[in-house]
């Protein structure tokens, strides 16, 4: 299963964490530091695999992306094929890429909701449940327009308007 | 990707105003505000402001406001890591599930997911109902119920969920209509439901879920595989997966997503060693996947689950082989050829010349850029070591280690030196190279690894009696080279150098070039353990000197006279100016004079000298342990002088001859007794008899041990060399127990060793040292050394010296080689019930062992002698019956009084043979071990008849 993901900024500022293992949150910090030592202390143009079982516990392997000021790392065990984490990663930054048009580090900042649902869309509880981007975009299309009906109907009792999202 | 332009100005950062609490600041104004400071300190004054604001906020009664507050939350505990224990955050969360407003429930969804864990699990319960709600299918099947369920899915499968059995028991059949759906968050969250509360889970889940993975919908089938090869992840037992075989074997000849072929791969690799059909069924889809996909990451997955799983079908391990060499000739993709190096790895010895065939191009990825690769390079280079290219390779491989960074360097010679060393150097047959080698690796640029290289040195040169002439020749190179004494990495080496070129002074080709170099001035750069052994080294090569000296002179007197007159002299003028003494001009003829007979009168006189002026300081360091070996040093020196005196007093010549042989010669023999190597396990084989309880109290005791006290220890160091050393050492224990000590050894004598001469008679060598420090009150000796004949006598002929004897305990490589297997076998998720299997046989065994033992004494007048029984029993017993057999021996020692010389021959001869039994014993449990494993295999599920 995946282990984490972590969007972490080249000066080592966290920008997206989600474990699907549980870690407990005073470890999260020193995981993100284990994570970006290793992570700048690698040379551009080499493997995008690292062993961390120092970190994450025997058998595990992160995969990462480094584009532009950000580290785009997953981290999974056994269980998961390293070329096809390696794809899944390059699936969520197009992701951003199609949500934000031309996503930088800015829009990573300042959307943690919805950085947080796109990736809900890819993984639940460490699995892939959708590889798609097109797909996923669509989903995340859908709630945001959910949202906004919701919003705008809010005050409206439930039983109306469950009718209008008929 | 732009890079981040730079942060916009701050909206406001003024203090709480009353802006602040009439408008509450959103979750952008939160990050804003962060961000106007980027030190570290702003950063946290902010986070700490921030967190007051919260605090007030969140208890707000308006449902908007706790949203944002618990939003701005839930963004500093993920991202700012804010201690969020000390705030209610979980209880917010769980009240806004149940809010009617779609973004506030999600908020709450999220801050649940992100940050309840198992301390805040008390009030997870709370939110059992509303996740059932939510989960439940309601009247509205719209596009809004549908999105609730997904949220409700996701907290279900965040950790948090998974470590409250509660929710999985009260939540499990809410899941099953969501499974039948074939919907694949439903099925995600299944698998973690399951693995969080198996027990509660399975029974209702597990059907369901089996059912998805033959689903029509490719996306449930994928997300079902995906599911089961995480619940069979290695720790965890795979054999219950083994029904799922033939719904599995429909996806990897159907399926045509790779994500879902991937997981079956990984699925099936786990599965096939449980079942041997399974193998024969998948090879083919296998083969063909992996010629026909043009997927990198499901190519890999076939050579992956080929090599690890299908090791047998050679055909497909060919094939495998030949991708994963396109893997490797990938010039400009690093990954595809770290993973072809990963591939090769995975490869068994059988297809060792498959590897070897990647030789270059694995040698050529040791000085890649990417260090995943070249550690995978390293790894396979060491995989492919055999005897015979282990010359080769580990020079190639110290050579590298020079031209690598410091820390692939270290990386390098640590597998060398464990590979070499493995097994009491098994690999190794020439070991003048291996001397040459191990002073190369010290002297190499970053070498870090000292300790492992002088305990290397100091362990080959008490094992190998040939290798040692080389040995002190490596160490005289490390010693006489100043420029290492300032390399505190190298301190263990020169101490272990010092050592050997003391301990094997008699293989010096130039004893005064050696304590020269041990007494050079930059020796004041070393520790003072250090020192110590140098101080010491030097004491034992004066030694060695002065007794060949002294041999020399044995057949005139009369120059015995010269040279002590001459000593004299020296010592006259060392005393009254040391101007002589240290004129430069002198000292070079003298050395000049020196270097043509090391042995010669000049030779002493220069050596003696030259311990005076450098060791004499030395005599008042702090450090007792210099301070003590430099009096002894020194103290030496003086007595060998104070006859000189003698001499002035006009003694006769021949009372000063003797004297002066006699010291020399004593001196001489405290240094001479071999030191042999110890085993670590020395105490452990000193195993606790039956119905011994060491927890005993020993109070009663005292007075005996008080006593004990007195008696000589056993361990003295300087022990002079004689050939019945053995019997001398429990001499005192014997004399002296005149009234207690007897009785005492009468009623514990199951503490003692045994009394028997244990030596080997015939064999000088190996002696098994027992009086090294390190094993000061176990002594163990004789009965375990045995000596290793090279096991490829077919291969010899290849190299031109035949491998000398290696010194091997009986017990080292037996404990390694059970500990590799433990390893080996802890990947295998059969291991612990083979582990208990095993167990129970050893139980078995030793309780059959104790029925013999019991039958042996009880009529021993059956049986021949007690040896033969004694053997018998040793054949069926392991290791902890070394202890019985001990008591036993203890026994026949008692009844026969003293033991004729001849049965104490037969008597080690039969110790030795069966310290070999013991240990090809282990070997064959070995065997054993391994041979169970297709037993076992009949009893898993047996698997339907439609796939085989």
């Amino acid at each position: 299963m995946i282990q984490a993901v972590m969007v972490i900024s080249t000066q080592a500022k966290p920008r997206l964490l989600k474990f699907y293992n549980f870690q407990p949150p005073e470890k999260h910090q020193d995981l993100v530091r284990g994570v970006f030592q290793l992570l700048s202390a690698r040379p551009d143009s080499v493997s995008n695999f690292v062993e961390v079982d120092a970190i994450f516990g025997p058998g595990t392997k992160m995969v990462y992306k480094h584009l532009a000021t950000l580290y785009f790392v997953f981290v999974f065990d056994s269980s998961e094929n390293e070329l096809a984490m390696l794809d899944l990663v390059q699936v969520f930054v197009e992701t951003l890429d199609r949500c934000f048009k031309n996503v930088c580090e800015l829009d990573i900042v300042f959307n943690f909701n919805k950085l947080h649902t796109i990736l809900d869309e890819m993984i639940l509880g460490g699995q892939v449940i959708e590889t798609s981007s097109e797909q996923i975009m669509k989903s995340v299309e859908e709630i945001a327009r959910l949202e906004k009906q919701s919003s705008t109907t809010s005050l409206i009792p439930k039983s109306i308007s469950e009718r209008f999202s008929r | 990707m732009a890079s981040a332009p730079p942060a916009p100005a701050p909206a406001h950062t003024a203090g709480p105003s009353l802006v602040d609490t009439l408008f509450q600041r959103s979750l952008d104004d939160l990050v804003k505000s962060l961000r106007s400071d980027p030190s570290a300190a702003g950063e946290s004054a902010a986070v700490a402001r921030a967190l007051s604001e919260i605090h007030r906020e969140i208890r707000a009664p308006d449902a908007a406001t706790k949203a944002v507050a618990l939003q701005k939350l839930t963004y500093l505990s993920s991202l700012h890591f804010a201690p969020v224990a000390s705030h209610p955050l979980a209880f917010p969360a769980i009240e806004l599930l149940a809010s009617p407003s779609l973004p506030h429930k999600r908020l709450a969804y999220l801050a649940a997911s992100l940050s309840l864990h198992p301390a805040s699990l008390s009030l997870l319960p709370l939110a059992t109902h509303q996740l059932h709600k939510d989960l439940s299918p309601s009247a509205s099947a719209a596009a809004a119920h549908r999105h609730v369920s997904a949220l409700a899915l996701q907290l279900l499968g965040s950790p948090a969920a998974a470590a409250a059995p509660d929710l999985a028991v009260h939540l499990a059949h809410d899941l099953v209509p969501h499974l039948s759906r074939g919907s694949p968050r439903a099925i995600a969250a299944a698998a973690r439901v399951i693995a969080g509360a198996p027990s509660a889970a399975v029974p209702v889940l597990f059907k369901p879920l089996a059912a998805c993975l033959a689903s029509p919908d490719p996306r449930a089938s994928t997300a079902a595989a995906a599911a089961f090869c995480d619940l069979a992840a290695p720790p965890a037992d795979a054999a219950p997966f083994l029904p799922l075989a033939p719904d599995l074997y429909t996806l990897l000849t159907t399926s045509r997503s790779n994500w879902a072929l991937i997981k079956v791969l990984k699925l099936f690799a786990r599965l096939a060693p449980l079942e041997s059909r399974l193998a024969a069924r998948i090879v083919d889809p296998v083969c063909q996947l992996l010629t026909r996909s043009a997927a990198m990451s499901l190519t890999f997955e076939c050579i992956r689950t080929v090599l690890t799983a299908l090791p047998a079908h050679d055909a497909a391990v060919r094939l495998a082989i030949g991708k994963a060499k396109e893997f490797l000739a990938a010039a400009d993709d690093p990954n595809l050829r770290y993973l072809g190096l990963l591939a090769l790895g995975m490869l068994g010895p059988a297809y060792a010349t498959a590897v070897n065939d990647c030789r270059d191009v694995i040698a050529q990825s040791l000085g890649d850029a990417d260090s995943n690769i070249r550690r995978e390079a390293l790894h396979l280079m060491m995989g492919m070591v055999d005897e015979n290219n282990i010359m080769d390779i580990a020079s190639m491989l110290v050579s590298h280690a020079a031209k690598s960074d410091p820390e692939f360097a270290n990386d390098i010679l640590g597998v060398v030196l464990a590979a070499c060393g493995r097994n009491v150097y098994e690999l190794v047959a020439d070991f003048d190279w291996y001397a040459l080698l191990l002073t190369d690796m010290a002297r190499s640029l970053h070498c870090a690894q000292g300790d492992e290289i002088g305990r290397q040195l100091v362990d080959v040169g008490l094992r190998v009696q040939d290798a040692r002439s080389e040995l002190v020749r490596a160490a005289r190179t490390l010693l006489i080279d100043p420029a290492l004494l300032g390399n505190h990495f190298l301190c263990p080496v020169l101490s272990a150098a010092a050592w050997i070129s003391g301990e094997y002074a008699e293989l010096t080709k130039d004893p005064v070039e050696l304590v020269e170099a041990l007494l050079q001035p930059r020796t004041s750069l070393l520790p003072m353990s250090v020192r110590a052994v140098y101080v010491h080294a030097v004491f034992k090569v004066l030694t060695f000197c002065l007794s060949v000296y002294v041999e020399k002179l044995g057949d005139s007197n009369k120059e015995v006279d010269v040279v002590f007159d001459g000593l004299a002299i020296d010592q006259t003028a060392s005393g009254e100016s040391k101007v002589t003494l240290g004129s430069a001009e002198e000292q070079d003829i003298r050395a000049s004079a020196v270097r043509k007979d090391p042995f010669s009168h000049e030779s002493m006189l220069y050596m003696i000298n030259l311990i005076e002026t450098t060791v004499g300081p030395l005599v008042e360091c702090n450090e007792v342990e210099v301070q003590e070996r430099a009096h002894n040093l020194i103290g030496f020196v003086h007595l060998v002088r104070d006859i000189q005196e003698l001499n002035q007093k006009k003694v006769a010549d021949d009372d000063k001859q003797s004297r002066v042989k006699e010291l020399v010669k004593t001196m001489r023999t405290v240094f001479c007794q071999e030191l042999g190597p110890v085993s670590v396990t020395a105490q452990m084989k000193v195993a606790s008899p039956d119905g011994l309880d060491l927890n005993e109290n020993l109070v009663e005791l005292a007075d005996v041990v008080s006593e004990d006290d007195t008696t000589p220890s056993t361990s003295i160091f300087f022990y002079p060399r004689s050939r019945d050393s053995v019997e001398t050492r429990d001499e005192p224990a014997v004399s002296i127990g005149s009234s207690s000590l007897s009785e005492h050894r009468k009623r514990h004598g199951i503490f003692y060793l045994p009394t028997g001469n244990t030596e080997d008679e015939q064999s000088d060598y190996p002696h098994v040292n027992d009086t090294l420090p390190s094993c000061s009150n176990a002594t163990v000796y004789g009965d375990n050394s045995k000596t290793i004949e090279p096991v490829f006598a077919g291969k010899k002929s290849k190299s031109t010296k035949s491998r000398p004897k290696v010194v091997k305990l009986d017990g080292e490589d037996f404990l390694s080689s059970m500990m590799a297997t433990a390893n080996a076998l802890k990947e295998d998720p059969l291991s612990g019930a083979l582990r208990g299997v095993l167990l129970g046989r050893d139980a078995k065994a030793s309780s059959s062992q104790k029925a013999l033992d019991v039958n042996s004494e009880a009529i021993p007048n059956l049986m021949g002698t007690n040896e033969s029984s004694s053997q018998q029993i040793e054949y069926l017993g392991s290791h902890p019956t070394s202890s019985s057999r001990t008591s036993m021996r203890q026994n026949h020692d008692k009844e026969k009084g003293t033991n004729p010389p001849e049965s104490d021959a037969k008597q080690s001869r039969k110790h030795r043979s069966s310290g070999r039994s013991g240990h090809r014993q282990g070997k064959h449990k070995h065997r054993e071990r391994s041979s169970t494993q297709p037993d076992i295999v009949p009893q898993a599920p047996v698997i339907q008849d439609f796939l085989l």
